[in-house]
């Protein structure tokens, strides 16, 4: 780690205000944010620990009944505090990384990071989620704009996250064996308006949905839906533990189980 | 040995382990534990790049920053020696092997990613860090030889200019067999081949590796604090070969031990670094490996390339094996590198088979990557798996039982000397398949395999044997073939006065459990309770010469050191009894602690005697010294040979190609056992370690020698939820005939013994869905199986 500052606002407005300071950056659960300072690849000045704003803590379902998630709520408190209204989501939070990581990480730190292997932009992109910041709404299908991209502007903070709750839904997370984040990850969600499919893991260009799937899924929602679909493994990521090929055949794989496991 | 301790607590009793409560309780005292007064802090700048000149490195700017004590290049350890090789081995055509230079610091060239170029000593390590970050390197990036088959062609990039060319050493084993070997060949009713490879492992102990050096002005004494599993070893390299440091000037401490598995066997840089510049800093200097550190300095483990040929005749029995194998050394020669594939490799390729030819050749190749040596089982288990796969292939492609067909060609008659010129003692590879088929519940396969295929998975069984040589070993032997180190152990049984006891061993414990199960012994022979008893190790203050811990070599040897000194101790014991109850020395008894006259009710306890030796009032002055303290050292006569038959079942996803263990059975031999659980321990520690490397651990290297597996990100390490629970077994006990124990260690069995089982169970499983796959290699990563299913 380099030498750097530390502050601890409590509310949004002094969360902002410090992040104005130059070379700020937010700290939240620092599952991803620490580890790059210990090995010296980010050299912030100050760090804004978010972790102390009560107002970006929390789980409930608003008037119009759509989840809230407060920007700073932990992955743990997800998976206990969402179960009863969607537990799709829940789930997607109880298999994040491992006890410690899902009592630090949030859900904010994870979308803005928006690493190409996260499971949380499946989710958001697949429940049509809308990202809240400190100034203004962004919707899921603006908000990822490619590998480790998102719409945020600089010292933007994600304050919340509102999901659409589903008819039925499913994250099918095929592990990579060493890091245990998504090789491929799909979220399928049935609404009554139609079905969403979102991919993670999988692409070059970051977090997407699968329209072909989603139109197929819409008029029949099963997975013999799916029967003989496939996507093209050209912009597909390659790596020592699969090749494009194999993630795009897991892709289809991985959607065909999480339509037959939705609930 | 007998089993009649009043105390329950000798030889046989599964007593946890004392040492335990102070690792779960977070009060071990690790090396990184250790802080010296003034200490300062280092940090190695490591090259980048796998190949590389160095045109120059510029430390003004580095200097001048703050709380930098020194910066130390290459050029300060010029006329220092280099990193020293414990073993020299000699090619087929009598010639000794290549031996590169290996300095403290780069000289000249940089030849791994990871190579040490300079080192800052700082106040702080966070200003070493900043002032490292300062210095500017000029090197001039060179072509990598990376791959080991294109490291031997004549235009391949040479890692040492000053050596012809690559190849370290072309070994044939043994020489003399290869034209009846290539006969039986020739002359077999079928030959089965096998391409593999075995994968390069990094051992990732959980404790990183630590040294902490001080140098004492006043007594111009050093004292080195690391990480080792030997350290009175690391005494005499270091001291011996790289600093010119006499003994009795340099102790060196290895505390509690976070695990080792090989890696801490050898003597590192960054510690012979540190012994240095304490004094020439004159102050405390330490370094902490970061896990990043670690990947690219710990010594990798297995990396071969092997081609195995095995003759059958007609009545499938086994005729000849030849193998040829390319072994990765890395860019220099670690401290047991060449004893590896050679010794510990080629004297393994008879296995539990009566097969009467073999040759055995090696090929050992220096690459620019990390120095490769010694990983948990260190030769065996690259022996037993391309002997138990080629076996099951063999089996597959004559389309005969796998089972039948080993038990067909074992050895069943003791001693026996293989055509690999070691000679097994004892054994019974029968009883031990006989144990793995009833725990395995193998009768029940096929029903377990139609629920699998029930649920759209595909279930594969497979089985192996494994012999190994352990219990490392007599001396005057490896000493003929080539090691520069006796292989004895020794013990100090010191009695204090009021009968409580220290054992000093040159055996070291990093997760063995020896604290709990060395008192055992004595506890045993002495017949008073093991808590009496506490071991002393890893201090070379503190005991006699030893050789340290590897090559399950701790009780076989160490403990014969301390069974032959607590012998002594009774004889002397016996004699000041005698002269206490006025008896002659040949009618005295030792049991459960009291000392009796034979034939008479007359008895003294054994505290008696201890403060009798202390306290010599009433003692035969005459006769013997006062004082209750032996020390003993043992070499062997033979390595130990535990065996043992292994079952992995797994199922397999045939959608995904994932793959996961459901049942794991390990029927050893291990002659005697001194705890039951703690051997237990060890078996399951090592079947968890080879079903890393048959499912999940690659260390990969791209074309440019960058390491690309770098990090737990991309490095896969088993975790609790990869591996079943395991059924074990070692109540089949043939003890050995040559140690007072009869004891053939356990350490590494469980490494040495599973892999081939798990990726016969994966060909069986493929197999069994239809799929034409003879061989995959290890790891079989979910991705690998896939393509392999997808032809
Ligand atoms: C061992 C391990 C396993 C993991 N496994 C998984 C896994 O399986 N799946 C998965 O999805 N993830 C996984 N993760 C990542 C984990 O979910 C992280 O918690 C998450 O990616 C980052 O969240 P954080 O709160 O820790 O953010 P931090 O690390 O604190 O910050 C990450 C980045 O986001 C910024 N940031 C943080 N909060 C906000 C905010 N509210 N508004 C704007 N910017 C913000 C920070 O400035 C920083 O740039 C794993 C991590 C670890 C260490």
């Amino acid at each position: 780690m380099y030498a750097f500052d530390i502050e601890r606002p409590t509310s949004i407005a002094d969360a902002v205000a410090a992040l104005a300071k130059e070379d700020a950056q937010a700290l939240a659960g620092g599952q991803t944010l620490i580890p790059t300072l210990k090995q010296r690849l980010a050299m912030p000045s100050v760090l804004v620990s978010l972790s102390g704003i009560a107002e970006i803590r929390g789980v409930c379902k608003d008037d119009a009944g759509l989840l809230c998630i407060g920007g700073g709520t932990t992955h743990g408190t997800v998976a206990k505090e969402a179960v009863a209204h969607y537990p799709g989501l829940a789930e997607l939070a109880a298999h994040i990384g491992d006890p410690a990581v899902r009592n630090r990480g949030t859900i904010g730190g994870s979308l803005a990071n928006n690493d190409p292997s996260a499971c949380y932009p499946a989710a958001a992109l697949a429940s049509g989620a809308t990202i809240l910041t400190n100034t203004r709404e962004i919707a899921a299908d603006d908000y990822f704009q490619g590998m480790f991209t998102t719409a945020l502007e600089e010292g933007e903070i994600v304050t919340e996250v509102k999901f659409p709750i589903p008819q039925s839904s499913c994250y099918m997370k095929f592990e990579q064996p060493a890091s245990r984040f998504a090789l491929v990850g799909v979220f399928v969600a049935k609404f009554a308006d139609g079905v969403k499919v979102a991919v993670t893991g999988a692409s070059n260009n970051g977090v997407f949905r699968w329209s072909e799937a989603e139109a197929a899924l819409s008029s029949d929602f099963s997975a013999s839906a799916l029967e003989g679909m496939s996507l093209s493994a050209d912009d597909m990521i390659a790596d020592m533990h699969g090749t494009a090929a194999y993630r795009a055949h897991l892709v289809a794989v991985m959607t065909r189980r999480a339509v037959s496991a939705a609930k | 040995m007998p089993k009649d301790s009043a105390t329950g607590t000798g030889i046989g009793a599964s007593t946890k382990r004392r040492e335990d409560v102070r690792f779960l309780t977070g009060n071990g005292n690790y090396t990184d534990d250790i802080n010296v007064h003034g200490q300062a802090y280092v940090h190695f700048l490591r090259s980048d790049v796998a190949h590389g000149r160095i045109n120059g490195i510029d430390t003004s700017a580095a200097e001048g920053m703050p709380g930098v004590v020194r910066i130390f290049t290459g050029k300060d350890f010029e006329g220092i020696g280099g990193l020293p090789c414990g073993w020299q081995v000699t090619d087929k055509h009598g010639e000794v092997m290549k031996e590169p230079g290996h300095p403290v610091l780069a000289q000249g060239k940089v030849r791994h990613v990871g190579d040490p170029v300079a080192a800052v000593v700082a106040d702080s390590l966070a200003e070493a860090r900043d002032a490292a970050e300062a210095i500017i390197l000029d090197i001039e990036e060179l072509p990598a030889a990376v791959n080991m088959k294109a490291a031997l062609e004549p235009d391949a990039p040479k890692v040492h200019d000053d050596l012809s060319d690559n190849l370290c050493y072309d070994w044939g084993f043994v020489e003399e067999n290869k034209g009846a070997v290539d006969e039986a060949i020739k002359n077999a009713a079928h030959v089965t081949t096998l391409e593999l490879i075995n994968n390069r492992l990094v051992a990732n102990p959980m404790e990183p590796r630590v040294a902490v050096a001080d140098w004492n002005r006043s007594n111009d004494e050093y004292t080195l604090y690391t990480t080792s599993q030997n350290p009175h070893v690391i005494r005499l390299l270091m001291g011996a070969f790289v600093l010119g440091i006499p003994e009795h000037k340099l102790r060196v401490v290895a505390p509690d031990v976070g695990g080792g598995f090989g890696t801490k066997i050898f003597h590192y840089a960054e510690e012979a670094f540190c012994t240095f510049a304490a004094k020439a800093c004159k102050r405390p200097v330490k370094w902490t490996s970061t896990r990043s550190e670690a990947f690219m300095s710990d010594a990798h483990g297995r990396d071969h390339v092997t081609k195995i040929e095995l003759a059958l005749d007609k009545d499938n029995n086994f005729t000849a094996i030849r193998t040829e194998t390319l072994a990765n050394m890395g860019a220099y020669l670690s401290t047991f590198a060449p004893s590896v594939p050679t010794w510990l490799h080629g004297t393994l390729m008879a296995g539990n088979y009566k097969t009467p030819n073999i040759y055995v050749n090696v090929k050992a190749v220096f690459t620019n990557t990390v120095p490769v040596d010694a990983y948990r089982g260190a030769g065996r288990p690259e022996a037993t798996y391309q002997l138990e796969r080629v076996i099951d292939m063999a089996a597959r492609e004559l389309g005969v039982d796998p089972i039948a067909l080993r038990r067909q060609n074992f050895i069943t008659e003791f001693p026996y000397a293989t055509p690999v010129a070691v000679e097994y003692d004892t054994g019974n590879y029968p009883a031990t398949m006989d144990k793995l088929e009833e725990i395995a519940d193998l009768a029940g396969f096929d029903a377990r395999r139609k629920e699998s295929e029930a649920k759209g998975k595909l279930r594969g069984l497979g089985v192996n044997c494994y012999i190994e040589a352990c219990g490392i070993a007599p001396s005057n032997l490896v000493g003929q073939l080539g090691a520069r180190a006796g292989l004895y152990e020794s013990a100090t049984v010191r009695v204090n006065a009021t009968g409580s006891i220290s054992v000093m061993t040159g055996s070291h414990s990093h997760g063995q459990g020896h604290e709990t199960a060395f008192p055992q012994v004595v506890a045993e022979m002495l017949g008073i309770d093991a808590s009496m008893i506490d071991i002393v190790h890893g201090d070379t203050a503190r005991g006699p010469m030893g050789m340290g811990t590897y090559g399950s070599r701790s009780l076989a040897v160490g403990g014969s050191a301390m069974v032959r000194a607590t012998e002594k101790i009774i004889n002397k014991a016996k004699k000041i009894a005698a002269h206490l109850m006025e008896a002659s020395e040949g009618d005295i008894e030792l049991k459960n602690g009291q000392f009796t006259v034979a034939g008479t009710d007359k008895s003294v306890a054994w505290g008696d005697v201890t403060l009798a030796a202390y306290v010599p009032h009433n003692y035969p002055l005459d006769d013997i010294e006062p004082g209750l303290e032996e020390t003993a050292f043992y070499d062997p006569s033979n390595f130990t040979y535990p065996s043992g038959a292994y079952a992995c079942e797994v199922e397999l996803d045939p959608e995904t190609g994932k793959v996961t263990v459901e049942r794991f059975s390990a029927a050893d031999d291990f002659g005697n056992i001194i705890n039951p659980m703690i051997v237990s321990g060890q078996v399951h520690g090592g079947i968890a370690q080879g079903i890393g490397q048959a499912l999940l651990e690659n260390c990969i290297y791209d074309e440019n020698g960058q390491l690309l597996s770098a990090s737990y990100m991309d490095y896969a390490m088993p975790r609790a939820d990869d591996v079943p629970f395991y059924a074990v077994d070692h109540s089949c006990q043939t003890p050995c005939t040559h140690n007072p124990l009869g004891v053939k260690g356990c350490g590494e069995a469980g490494a040495i013994g599973s892999p081939p089982s798990v990726i016969n169970a994966v060909i069986d499983a493929l197999q069994s869905g239809g799929h034409k796959v003879a061989h995959l290699d290890m790891p079989a990563s979910p991705s690998r199986v896939w393509a392999a299913m997808q032809g």
